[in-house]
């Protein structure tokens, strides 16, 4: 698990020159305006940058519809864990700082395509969408909602997994956000799982794969532990597009690949068959 | 195999050996210091394990003479019927489970083991399950509920097996989907973590009403020396590490993590197979005992309760069902 972390961060692919986008994918030079009208999908190869939880609010919920839930949920420092460089709790302010968020999860309702749903999108900006116990707390929270209001709980994931700053605490975050979706089930109450790039460990080993539905966009690295470690454990290459929703998608985990403009109504369509009354 | 920290211990120990093989001769007679040795070693290992570092206990945890699950087996249950297979893939070895009768009492007893000899390392996988091992024990467990007896997990695990065919296979989707069952499963769950909690390879048998942890077990979201490897840059930082994540019974006690500590006899349970087992025995029909008498519906909403508070931010409520 925590595999994101053993990763170098990506380069950002916007270039410094405002005008131009860089695809991280095949390197195709875009028109900045053109990347972003393209919902930073790139227009020549079709790989799918992240995007903030904002962003994908925005691309999912209508205009106006939204309000939050728990927002003023944060970092809680259950171990008052430091390593060699930093205290848990510094390096959580400095994040809090940089990227405006409380938490790796913004949680709340509003509607889609006119149906009340109820939402929680993770950002993977914040601690690399680690699951903490504060990102636990929402999305556990989110669900509990969408039970008491009888409205379909829609989970976009993006995380590299266990929060290693949180330890066990992080861990029983698994158990405890599962324990909601089990409640969801049983009420009959619809969950979708959206997987984006990438979701691992403590994430995919939880709430992210026990959707009624699992959908992913293209490209998406899904997988439970991280590629360099299983290389480690069986000395052997893997396949090019291993741990890919496409991967995935072949070997039976996931229930359809959607590009990231289709999701809403994607979303949308699948909703019209779970909503019986 | 003998800890570095056990070296004096050890010495002694094997001189007593010697010295009792010598006594048997019939003109020599040591007694006097054999006593006086024993005494020595006790108080010994009495000093050296009341004071074991988190790093120490990773080590006396991981031990390869620790009791192992098929030795809780033998020495709790008067019969035990192993039951193989996930009907979709194949028989995790990794991954035992059958009915079991624990002094009178029937139950679905499932466990980890990294088996002792090599060929049942390898057979078993050093005690890390694939996906069709957390599928046999969550199908198990569904059978359990519905012949109204109560589950027991024994957890000893590395981790969930991180390679190419668990992946395919949906390792991830296995443990998320034990997780979301086991919070609705309409029966008693105990839980025993004997040796190494391996993360999520451990959780994925254990949402139980009741975790308990033998005193010198560990239970961890990452190895130390991963965790090393990562937040200082460096694997041999591995004891601050296993220092900093709070991995021992006595600190996922204060937590919240788990409800009991089993005590093993200092000198631990590679020294003490029998008397650890015995406790865990105990442990567990004690437990059993008072989980039988709460309500069905009451055991799933106290269970889910008992994992909701884990690293709760505040007061607010969740909704009761």
């Amino acid at each position: 698990m925590a595999w994101f972390s053993k990763t170098k961060q990506r380069k950002s692919s916007i270039d410094k020159d405002e005008l131009w986008a860089v695809c991280d994918s095949c390197k195709a030079h875009v028109y900045r305006e053109e990347w972003e009208k393209n919902l930073k999908v790139c227009p020549k190869c079709g790989y799918h940058e992240r995007i903030t939880c904002q962003q994908r609010l925005q691309l999912t919920i209508d205009e106006g519809t939204f309000e939050e839930l728990d927002s003023d949920i944060e970092i809680s420092d259950p171990l008052k864990f430091s390593d060699a460089k930093s205290s848990y709790a510094d390096k959580a302010a400095d994040t809090k700082a940089k990227t405006g968020l409380n938490e790796a999860v913004l949680t709340g309702f509003g509607t889609l395509n006119g149906i009340s749903v109820v939402i929680a999108i993770m950002d993977f900006r914040f601690f690399g969408g680690s699951l903490g116990s504060g990102t636990g707390d929402k999305i556990l929270l989110a669900s509990d909602y969408a039970l008491r209001h009888k409205q379909p709980y829609i989970v976009f994931s993006a995380s590299g997994g266990a929060r290693m700053q949180e330890g066990i605490i992080s861990l029983m975050q698994m158990a405890k956000t599962c324990a909601g979706i089990s409640r969801l089930n049983k009420a009959g109450v619809p969950y979708i799982s959206v997987l984006t790039n990438p979701t691992f460990g403590g994430v995919s080993a939880s709430y992210a794969m026990v959707g009624d539905i699992n959908i992913a966009e293209p490209g998406a690295l899904i997988g439970f532990a991280g590629r360099r470690v299983i290389e480690q454990t069986i000395k052997q290459k893997l396949p090019e597009n291993f741990q890919t929703s496409e991967y995935l998608l072949e070997h039976g985990f996931i229930d359809a690949i959607v590009e990231r403009k289709k999701i809403k109504s994607f979303l949308h369509s699948v909703l019209q068959y779970s909503m019986r009354k | 195999m003998s800890l570095d920290f056990e070296d004096q211990i050890v010495e002694l120990e094997n001189r007593i050996e010697e010295l009792i093989k010598l006594n048997a001769a019939p003109d020599v007679q040591f007694d006097t210091e054999i006593a006086e040795l024993k005494k020595k070693v006790q108080q010994l290992i009495k000093e050296t394990y009341g004071n074991l570092s988190p790093w120490q206990v990773v080590h006396v945890a991981r031990h390869q003479d620790r009791p192992h699950f098929e030795d809780y087996i033998e020495g709790m249950s008067s019969e035990f019927i192993e039951l193989h297979g996930d009907r979709c893939y194949g028989d995790d070895r990794a991954m035992i489970c059958g009915f079991a009768t624990i002094d009178g009492q029937k139950v679905m007893l499932i466990g980890m083991s990294k088996g002792r000899t090599t060929n049942e390392k390898i057979a078993n996988n050093f005690g890390m399950a694939n996906p069709e091992g957390y599928r046999k024990a969550l199908r198990l467990m569904r059978l359990a509920e519905r012949y109204n007896i109560p589950i027991v997990c024994l957890i000893d695990t590395p981790a969930a097996y991180p390679g190419k065919e668990a992946e395919e296979r949906g390792q991830a989707e296995a443990i998320a989907r034990n997780l979301t069952e086991m919070a609705s499963i309409e029966t008693p769950i105990i839980v025993v973590i004997t040796g190494e909690g391996g993360s999520g390879g451990a959780l994925g048998i254990a949402v139980g009403d009741i975790v308990m942890m033998l005193s010198f077990a560990i239970y961890s979201v990452i190895p130390p020396e991963g965790c090393a490897a990562i937040l200082w840059r460096d694997s041999e930082k591995a004891p601050d590490a296993a220092k900093a994540l709070k991995i021992t019974a006595k600190e996922l006690l204060e937590l919240g993590v788990i409800d009991e500590i089993i005590n093993e006899p200092p000198g631990g349970a590679h020294r003490n197979k029998e008397t650890t087992i015995l406790a865990v025995k105990e442990a567990i029909l004690r437990h059993l005992k008072t989980l039988e008498h709460v309500g069905r519906k009451k055991l799933v909403n106290k269970r889910f309760e008992k994992f909701v508070k884990l690293g709760k931010f505040d007061d607010r409520k969740y909704s009761s069902h």
